[in-house]
């Protein structure tokens, strides 16, 4: 019996997880940042669904969006600028017991992570994936983003962003395996729950994009949205979204789509003018990559020792009956370049490693 | 060499027209022909007849760089070099003693390469000199004379036709015919071809089976009637079962005796061969293999595996390795175990994608952005790509750090026989520890001595955190504090230094004193101590130093270093010559072993290196320290201080 595992302990496991139990320090985001409010969404969704908070992970790579992990009080992974993707594979690949979730910004995302975030698509692993896209880089003071609106202004384009704008959504839907895609705003926060939940509720990588204010650098960027409810489109769908009284008094712009259209989503998510807010694509039926990988076998030293014999095998030669004669006096075979160079001492013990035990996985 | 007359054994009742054999120390052999014609599966199965006969063997692929070069194209040539001994042999050697080759096209490639010796023994197709196509029987006869009349003994062998006596396409079959030629030259034992090739054809049925011993028979009294050579390898005394592998496969089989479960890479050569077979295996062991998007993302995937379990490998080579960099700091930084391996090509940038060279161990120790200690260290031979994996990921696990471990091309490919490994529980890493963390304990609990600390691996309650490659404190808080910042860069150091006290120091092999050191690491130890060997021979006092551990090194090297009159460090990657008009020692850029050592020893090391894409033979450093021996003033060359070999 573990000496940990005591009352203390098993009463931490059955508490029920209320929501200041999921949080960690105090956020640095500026005030108003779109970013606090996705905490928030979290947060929430977190204690819905009551998640122990020591089988939960969040994996960011670098911006200020992907200061997240340190805000939550759940297992946390604050990685590379644009790695954030693959580092949540890995730990989903080996860990399928974990909720893994994925912050990232939209530079992390969809410039240097491109790559990442395409494959992430094809793999269809089960993670949440919230891009926080604020057209803009916000931590290292207002660059041009991939997603910056041509004519956007920012240190690196004074005149003006010269491209158009990369369209996250479009792109996503147009990738082999998508499986979920969702786009939310930070000032809707009752949709961005609700869609958070539906993406976490997919098995599969759930892709949901969350238009963020930026405050600090772009300060009326998302007015024209903000302003002028009816440039928003919601997607309702009895499968999808549901907008209550209220929603539906503010956002009068509304469309049923049903979110295994897949060709209809990209049209909703190329519109020229309104800004689709609700479940574009949904496929429950694309294979997860750790599925496909699922390990058959459970890793026991018998099974290495068994296969290793096996591959041994195959390659061992035994020396011929008349191979120990030696006809002539031989020199002496020289010293061996063998492994006893790597024969290391006993270093220290693994430090204050207690009695291990199987990870339930 | 004695010529001595033995029973040479053909095997049971195979007649040998009682042709005297010689009796040889030691042949390298080489069987070349355009690819496809099997000249592979060949020198392979001569080199497992010799292995299993006793012989130390060493085999190095010949590999064409091109997928398909054309026919008969000096480029093409593919096939493998064999050496055999009556002792244990730790490389390629020098020239080839004899080459059997397909066509006179591949023959001038070797020659050209300066691969075979002058005077050697060359068995050649003699298909070619009645080819329908005039040009090619003009060119074959030419090349044939003027390779006589500058003396080699080439003997023409009539491949084609023999072989068509026994099957309709000689193509497919002349391989076999070879082997059976190779087994009579030998003195081998025909039983065990016989054996072989049962174990080679047996899954292709009988037919198959029977169709290929009858080539093999064929070439074997092919050679008693027609050819006046006969040689014999007294067997090296080796007993025990072996393991007959590359250095990629032997890297594969350790990563699975290391108990390590995920493997992330993306293909390059020469590292690809070891996850082609991994992906083969490794999930009858419960493995993964996950071939990323790029090498980035293999990096970053092995990292999550880490975290959230047991330590990872990557598989890369020169290239993916610069790329993996920042993750390699991530792992530093945040404390994730993680094996890195490096199976070195040439450089730099797509450099000689085929090729051997050592030039990254400054970018595997120092490549890194920051401080980001981590351990380095390099496989020798082919049973250290085994046993190398094991002690990585043990490493790995202890300190919480990234293990670098560096191989190269030669080992890639290259077959050498090892004692069969006997699995030890303990080579396994242990199951992933989710028990409850004791309250108080913090991610970063450094120890103050050692800078050690437990991994808290999510799954564990008590232990959340959120791990970051930014700088931070002991909660694994971003530390925004410059006093935390270096403590933690403290810390990690620290490992290092707690690591270094463990490591055992290396033997000198040869006297612990005297004129000349030469220090190497990796691939070229069996090189190195061969040339060494040759000088001590004549009474030189000449040593080799062989570093396993790169980074760091283990204590006592100083004191080993400062006993020698000279130290030169003999590598694979560029040194500048001092011959060179505008090189001096103010602008001379050593290799990468010998910055290494300059720095940390504050001795005047020198250095010797070749760069020519293959490995470095035995009489190429022999010559170079040779003369710089012969820079020594007043040497202790005395035989009776050095015992003769
Ligand atoms: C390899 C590397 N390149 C560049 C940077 C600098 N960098 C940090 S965050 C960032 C952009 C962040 O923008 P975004 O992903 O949109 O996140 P935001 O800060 O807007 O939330 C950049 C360029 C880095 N940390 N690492
Ligand atoms: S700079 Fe912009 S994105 Fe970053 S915290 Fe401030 S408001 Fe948020």
């Amino acid at each position: 019996m573990n000496p940990f595992l005591d009352e203390r302990w098993l009463a931490a496991h059955d508490e029920y997880h209320r929501l200041e139990d999921y949080q960690g320090s105090t956020p640095r985001w500026c005030s108003g940042c779109g970013d606090h409010t996705i905490l928030t969404a979290l947060l929430r969704l977190c204690r819905d669904e009551q998640l122990p908070p020591e089988k939960t992970v969040f994996v960011s790579g670098i911006g200020c969006s992907s200061r997240f992990p340190h805000y939550l009080k759940t297992y946390g992974f604050h990685s590379l600028h644009g790695r954030a993707l693959p580092v949540a594979e890995g730990i989903k690949l080996r860990r399928p017991d974990l909720h893994v979730f994925v912050t990232t910004g939209d530079g992390d995302c969809c410039s240097i992570g491109t790559a990442h975030w395409i494959h992430a698509i094809r793999y269809n692993m089960n993670l949440t994936v919230i891009m926080h896209d604020n057209h803009i880089y916000g931590l290292t003071k207002m660059q041009a983003s991939p997603t910056s609106p041509r004519g956007l202004k920012s240190n690196t384009s004074p005149r003006g962003a010269y491209l158009d704008a990369l369209n996250p959504l479009t792109t996503t839907l147009g990738v082999a395996n998508v499986s979920f895609v969702a786009q939310a705003a930070d000032w809707i926060p009752e949709v961005l729950h609700q869609l958070l939940s539906a993406a976490y509720r997919h098995r599969g990588f759930s892709f949901i994009r969350v238009l963020q204010r930026c405050p600090n650098y772009l300060p009326t960027h998302f007015d024209a949205w903000l302003q002028d409810p009816n440039r928003i489109l919601l997607l309702t769908h009895s499968q999808g979204l549901q907008a209550d009284a209220a929603l539906a008094r503010i956002y009068r712009n509304q469309c049923e789509h049903d979110p295994a259209d897949l060709n209809r989503a990209r049209e909703l998510s190329s519109h020229p003018e309104l800004m689709p807010i609700g479940i574009l694509y949904r496929n429950e039926q694309v294979p997860c990559y750790e599925d496909v990988r699922r390990r058959t076998q459970t890793f026991t030293p018998e099974m290495i020792a068994r296969v290793l014999d096996e591959e041994f095998d195959q390659f061992t030669v035994e020396p011929w009956v008349g191979a120990a004669t030696v006809a002539e006096p031989n020199p002496p075979a020289p010293a061996r370049a063998t492994s006893p160079s790597l024969n290391l001492e006993a270093g220290p013990a693994q430090p204050r490693l207690e009695p291990a035990s199987e990870a339930r996985s | 060499m004695v010529s001595n007359e033995t029973s040479a054994p053909g095997g049971r009742g195979w007649p040998t027209n009682g042709k005297p054999a010689l009796e040889l120390k030691e042949h390298v052999v080489e069987v070349i022909s355009d690819s496809g014609e099997g000249a592979q599966k060949c020198a392979q199965s001569f080199a497992a007849v010799a292995a299993k006969m006793g012989n130390g063997v060493w085999t190095v692929e010949i590999i064409p760089a091109e997928i398909q070069p054309p026919a008969r194209s000096m480029a093409g040539a593919s096939g493998n070099r064999i050496r055999v001994g009556s002792f244990y042999v730790t490389n390629g050697g020098d020239q080839a003693d004899l080459v059997v080759a397909f066509n006179e096209q591949v023959l001038l490639g070797r020659l050209q390469a300066a691969e075979i010796k002058p005077g050697g023994i060359i068995l050649l197709e003699s298909k070619w000199a009645t080819d329908p196509d005039a040009q090619i029987a003009h060119t074959y006869c030419e090349v044939r004379d003027r390779l006589r009349s500058e003396g080699y003994c080439l003997y023409e062998v009539p491949m084609e036709t023999e072989c068509l006596k026994c099957v309709s396409d000689a193509r497919r079959g002349k391989n076999m015919f070879v082997l059976g030629l190779l087994n009579s030259l030998y003195s081998q034992d025909l039983d065990i071809s016989q054996q072989q090739i049962v174990q080679t054809f047996g899954k292709k049925g009988a037919k198959v089976v029977q169709a290929n011993r009858k080539l093999l028979e064929a070439g074997y009294q092919w050679a008693e009637a027609n050819l006046d050579l006969k040689f014999r390898i007294p067997p090296a005394g080796i007993t025990e079962p072996q393991i007959v592998v590359n250095g990629n496969t032997a890297l594969a089989l350790g990563i699975i005796a290391s108990g390590m479960e995920v493997c992330a890479m993306y293909p390059i050569t020469p590292a690809t061969s070891a996850s082609h077979y991994l992906s083969d295996v490794f999930e009858k062991a419960g493995g993964v293999v996950h071939q990323a998007e790029d090498e980035i993302a293999a990096c970053c995937f092995a990292i999550g595996a880490s975290y959230a379990g047991k330590c990872a490998v990557t598989i890369t080579s020169g290239p993916g390795y610069s790329l993996k960099q920042e993750a390699i700091g991530l792992a530093a930084m945040g404390e994730i175990p993680l094996v890195v391996v490096n199976v070195q090509r040439g450089g730099p940038s797509t450099g000689q994608p085929t090729k051997m060279e050592q030039g990254d161990l400054l970018a595997a120790c120092f490549g890194t952005h920051g401080d980001a200690p981590k351990v380095v260290m390099a496989a020798a031979c082919i049973e250290d790509c085994f046993y190398s994996m094991i002690a990585a990921r043990k490493i790995a696990e202890t300190y919480r750090l990234p293990v670098i471990v560096l191989t190269d091309a030669n080992l890639a490919t290259a077959q050498q026989p090892f004692v069969r490994p006997k699995f030890q529980k303990e080579w396994v890493a242990p199951p992933i520890d989710q028990s409850p963390v004791p309250p108080g304990v913090r991610p970063y609990e450094w120890e103050a001595r050692t800078g050690l600390s437990e991994r808290f691996i999510p799954g564990r309650p008590g232990g959340i955190h959120t791990l970051t490659g930014l700088a931070h404190d002991r909660q694994s808080r971003v530390a925004y504090d410059p006093e935390v910042n270096q403590e933690g860069i403290h810390h990690r150091s620290l490992k290092l230094a707690a690591f270094q006290q463990t490591l055992k120091p290396p033997g000198v092999h040869g006297e612990d004193e005297g004129d000349l050191l030469v220090v190497g690491w990796g691939s070229t130890r069996g090189a190195i101590e061969e040339a060494v060997d040759r000088l001590r021979a004549e009474g030189e006092a000449v040593s080799a130093l062989h570093l396993t551990f790169l980074w760091p090194m283990p204590s006592g090297l100083q004191e080993i270093l400062r006993r020698f009159r000279k130290v030169l460090a003999v590598e694979a990657s560029w040194c500048d010559r001092l011959e060179d008009d505008l090189v001096t020692e103010d602008n001379r850029r050593y290799s990468n072993l010998a910055w290494l050592l300059r720095a940390r020893y504050l001795v005047d090391v020198d250095c010797w290196s070749e760069v020519k894409g293959q490995p470095i033979k035995p009489g190429s450093i022999e010559a170079a320290l040779r003369s710089r021996l012969a820079g020594i003033p007043h040497r202790s060359l005395d035989p009776a201080l050095t015992p003769s070999i």
